[in-house]
Order: C-alpha cells, then structure tokens, then sequence
C-alpha cells in the first residue's frame, strides 16, 4: 500500500469524533459527493424496507389469488400481480429483507474468518504464512459462482447455505487485503515501537495493527457487499438459493423468465430492485473511499 | 529472473495440487451415493453393490483419490455417468462455445473499456469522466442475469430482432452463429468492461502525472501524441493483470448467461453435471476450471514480470 494509507486512521478518527467542526468537516465532504449521500440514502430506504417490510408491503407477499393472475400495474397493485396472483410489490418489499440478510451476513461470515487467518498470515510470516497464503490460491481458483454453487450442492440449497456459501466464496479476498495491509503496519515504526515496550503478540494484533486496517476493511465491504447481493440472487435464480414460495428477488426473476411476452412487469420490479440496491451501495462506498482514503482518483 | 520463475511456478504446482483435493473431497461431501447414481433408477441392491465394486467407490478416499489424480495426470478424467461420453471429450465439445462466448465478450469489454478509460482519464473531472464513471459503476452494479432477460425482453420478444436463445455452430452458419451469441456476449461483457475501464482510467491518470509524461509535454508534443504514443501503452500493463484475474468472474459469468441464453457451452455443463449429480463429470469440469485460473494467471504473472524488469528485481510481485 502506498504510504499514504498511514493517514486513514487519523482521518477515520476525525469522521467519527464528535466535535462539531469535524462534524462540519464531515458535512462539507459529503456535499462535494451528492451522488455518495443519494446512494446512501437509497440503501438506508432498503434497510428501512426490509425492517419494516410487514407494514410497508401492504398486502400479504404470499397470498395467492386466481382473479388476479398477471394483471399489470394498476392503482391496486402498483407494481402488478405474478403468475399466482400475488402482489409483486409486497414481494419486492419482503424480498429486500432476505436481500439484505444474505448480502450483509455473508460478508461479515467472510470478515470474521478472512481477517483473522490474515493477521495470523501476515503477522508471523514463515511456514504458517505460507500455508494459508497457499490454501488461499487454491480457494481463489474456483470462480466465486462455482465454489458457491458447488458449496449449496453440499449443504443443500436454502437462504441460510447460499449465505454461508457466498461468505466462504469471499473469504479469500478479505485473506490477502488483511495480510497485505497487516504487512505494511507492521513494518511501522510505532508497532516495532509497541514491540520494543513489551507489548505481546495479541496486544500488537488487536491494539495497533487491526485499528489502523479497519478503514481499508470497511471500504472492501462496500465493495463485497453488493457483489453478495448479487451472488444470492443468481444462486435463488438458479433454484440453488431461498425456496419458493418465500419472495427472493432472484427466485421471482427465474419464475418471470417465462412469463416474458405475457407479463414483462415481473421481469421489470425484482431486476430493478437489485440493481438500484447494488448500485446505491457502490455509490455510498465510492463516498466512503474518498472519506477514508484521500488518494485523489 | 530465472529463480523468480522456478518459484512462480512451484507455488502453481502446490496450489493445483491443493485443488485437485479440494475438488475431489468436495464432490464426495456432495449428498448421495455416486454408486446407485451411476447403476440407475431400476438397479437392485446387488446391482449398485457391483458397480460399487467396480469403480473402487468402496476403497478408502485417499486410495480413491489417488487413482484418480493418476489417471487424470494421464488425461484421463473419467466417463460421464448420464452421457457415457469420456469427460474430456465432453469438454473438448462445449469449451469451444464458451471460448467463442469469452473472445466476443472480450472484444466488446476491451472496444468500450479502454477508449472510456483513457478519455475519462485525460478529460478528467469533466462531464465525460462522470459519464464514463457513471457507466462503469452501472455495468458492476447490474445483475447480468436481470439484464440478459431485459435484453430478450426488449429485442426477441418486442421488436423481434434477435433470437432469444439457442445455438447454431458457426461452421454452419456464421451469421446465425453471431445473432444468437451477441446478446450473451454484451451481456458478459458489460461486466468485464466496468472493471477494466476502471482500471484504465486509474492507471491512465497515474501515468499521465509521471515524469517523462511531463517531459514529453514539454518538449512540445501534441497532446494527442502524448497519450497515444507515451502514455497508453505503460498504463495498459496493469489492465492486463486485471485482465487474468478476471477470468475468474468471466468463467462465473459464463455460468449465468449460458443458463438464460441457453446455449450449450461450459458453464451450462457445470450446471448441469451438478444438478444431475454427475460425478465424474463435476470433478473433470471444476477441476479443469480452477487449474486454468491458476495457468493462465501464472502466465499473467510472467508476462508482466517481463514488461516490468522491476518485479524482477524485487521477487515475488508483492501479494495484496
């Protein structure tokens, strides 16, 4: 990592103090970026939608009804009904909280297993070093769609598999940007500074090189994230993730596939869903970037 | 240099090695019993307990693995349970699709990731780059799944254009060929395009605050030959890189397009054989996958070691 990475964790601290001109700092940060502050804003809506989901819906995602098979966009049903009647609009709402469960768990499954195998990787170097750098070569080859796809084939395919299956798919990359950012703190002064006072291994770990990576962490979340999000879809389009009836927007994608000529609009909603989702997240985390890594891109 | 490539290439050979168990174990954890698999539905005890026998699937798992590696070190990677077909053959037939599938999507990534990339780069902060931005993040934000069946939508079911799926070979008919493959492949390469031109423009904008960028300005070249003759090229070795790792999500991609295009290529066979739980035939299909991803980065790895004599120097091209 270039050198000014070293700055991040000051300007983490400033973001996160509470005295008011940093606050104001913070302010004049995000006005530069209105499109970061848009997409944070919209993924905030679909936290919010998947909390609120029961009240939000309006009606029951998993009520069928034979009067109202197919029937496009009205006042009644805004976004239009599916092949069973049902209303997509309650089931693109419902479908945020399994969105958001699965994108959001997995990589912090992905976190809490890459970071620590990093740290050890990257800390004590030598021959454990260079058996989980190599597991993790290994771990890489498999393109991250076939290791889930064949992870759910073991586990068997539900929301809760496709979540482990997508966490373990992104567990390599949170490896190596650990060990390679741990390599470079613990070359800093100040660590060689901790280690001269006496300071023992898990106190350096946890005390003076995890606080100065979190920066870089969380911004790989923002990338990871969506991908997640993405990833659980595909697996439930593929029949690998949540089971029907449960109203996943990648299950609703696969039913609409063959409803095309008849019904697009169940094609329009859960895709448009997805995208506006993933979208706002790399907007907010592009934001979060700058915030956090002053590089000028 | 040459230690640099005997080390390179011995960390390929432990991690092929690390694949080929993973891949081998993983398949055994697969629910169900690849013997009543493999003997069929109307098979009786004795029937499934002969092919059992036959196939060694008996023997302990490290034996099993073994002969398996042996044979495949030989090229021999067993016989599909449904089809008969040996797995190699079974691949020899569906990789070219794919590949066809992966040139197209490259091509197409490549026209619109760099031309943006560098424009974006050199008209940096104007509405040009945003829109090229704008674009690139769009392009990793789309599900490309979602997007596939909105391309159907629009040019197969309403204006009637394009088929929506099947596939014709292209020694048959190569206009066919290419009205069934161009929606796929944009598709696929949308994909690739908003990471490469990323990538572009990054490295674009730190070669062109280099020295000898400057340099050549200042000797009163047009800006038009600075870009094109100084700075491109240095700025495209990175992009290169990005390039083999991203073969990985191509392959994935592959998987997803293949299936909603219906065409008949590798990723839809990795599909397939798992759903059908084709043994052999899964272990020959991710084994052959994952070993590529390791060759072709390898490759990656040494040709930039050759364009970039400070690698060299340094060793090993720091892991991060």
């Amino acid at each position: 990592m270039s050198p000014s990475t070293t700055a991040t964790p000051a300007v983490l601290a400033q973001t996160l103090s509470a005295e008011p001109d940093r606050l104001a700092r913070a302010w004049r940060q995000a006005r530069r970026r209105p499109a970061s502050v848009v997409g944070a804003v919209i993924v905030l809506l679909f936290v919010v939608a998947a909390i609120a989901a029961p009240w939000i819906a309006g009606a029951d995602p998993m009520q069928t009804d034979w009067k109202l098979i197919r029937k496009a966009p009205s006042l009644a049903h805004p976004f239009g009904t599916d092949d069973l009647g049902r209303d997509t609009f309650a089931r693109v709402v419902w479908g945020s909280r399994i969105s958001m469960q699965a994108g959001v768990f997995s990589i912090l499954l992905a976190i809490a297993v890459g970071v620590p195998l990093g740290l050890v990787a990257g800390f004590y170097r030598g021959a454990i070093d260079q058996a989980i750098m190599r597991l993790t070569d290994a771990w890489l080859a498999f393109p991250f769609l076939i290791l889930a796809i064949g992870l759910v084939t073991i586990m068997g395919p539900s929301l809760t598999n496709a979540t482990i299956a997508i966490g373990l798919g992104a567990t390599p990359t949170y490896i190596r940007l650990t060990r390679g950012l741990v390599l470079s703190t613990a070359a800093e002064d100040y660590v060689q500074g901790a280690r001269a006072l006496g300071a023992g291994d898990l106190r350096l770990m946890s005390r003076h090189v995890l606080p100065n990576i979190v920066s870089s962490l969380m911004v790989q979340a923002t990338i990871s994230i969506p991908i997640a999000i993405i990833a659980e879809a595909v697996l439930s389009f593929l029949g690998l993730g949540v089971q029907p009836p449960a109203p996943s927007w990648g299950t609703m994608l696969n039913t609409a596939q063959q409803f095309l000529d008849t019904a697009p609009w169940m094609a329009w909603w859960p895709g448009l869903a997805i995208f506006s989702l993933a979208l706002s997240f790399n907007l907010a985390g592009d934001g979060l970037r700058d915030l956090l890594d002053p590089r000028d891109y | 240099m040459f230690d640099f490539l005997v080390r390179r290439a011995a960390i390929s050979v432990v991690t092929l090695f690390v694949i080929s168990m993973v891949v081998f174990t993983g398949v055994r954890m697969i629910p169900g019993d690849p013997a009543r698999v493999m003997a069929g539905t109307d098979a009786d005890a004795a029937g499934i307990e002969a092919i059992r026998e036959k196939y060694g699937l008996g023997d302990p798992i490290p034996i099993q693995y073994l002969r398996w590696i042996g044979l495949a070190l030989r090229g021999d990677l067993g016989h599909s349970i449904r089809t008969r077909e040996s797995v190699v053959n079974t691949v020899a037939t569906k990789l070219p699709i794919t590949m066809e599938l992966a040139f197209l999507s490259l091509l197409i990534a490549v026209g619109i990731a760099i031309p943006a990339g560098v424009l974006a780069a050199v008209r940096r902060n104007t509405v040009w780059d945003m829109l090229a931005s704008g674009a690139s993040l769009s392009g990793v934000s789309i599900p490309n799944f979602w997007l596939g069946i909105m391309l159907i939508l629009f040019f197969s079911v309403q204006l009637g254009w394009l088929p929506a799926s099947g596939f014709v070979p292209i020694w048959e008919s190569p206009l066919d060929n290419l009205r069934r493959m161009i929606m796929p492949a944009f598709v696929l390469g949308t994909a690739l395009a908003a990471v490469l031109m990323r990538q572009t423009r990054n490295s674009m904008i730190e070669v062109m605050s280099a020295d000898y960028i400057r340099t050549a300005y200042s000797k009163g070249l047009a800006s038009r030959v600075v870009v094109f003759r100084h700075a491109i090229r240095n700025s495209l070795i990175p992009v290169v890189t990005i390039l083999g790792l991203q073969m990985g999500a191509l392959m994935s991609g592959a998987v997803v397009t293949e299936q909603i295009f219906v065409v008949p290529g590798f990723g839809r066979l990795i599909v397939e054989s798992v759903f059908t739980r084709d043994y052999p035939l899964v272990q020959g299909v991710v084994l052959i996958t994952a070993s590529s991803y390791v060759l072709i980065n390898l490759l990656v790895d040494l040709s930039y070691s050759l364009l970039n004599p400070r690698i060299r120097i340094g060793g090993m091209p720091r892991e991060s």
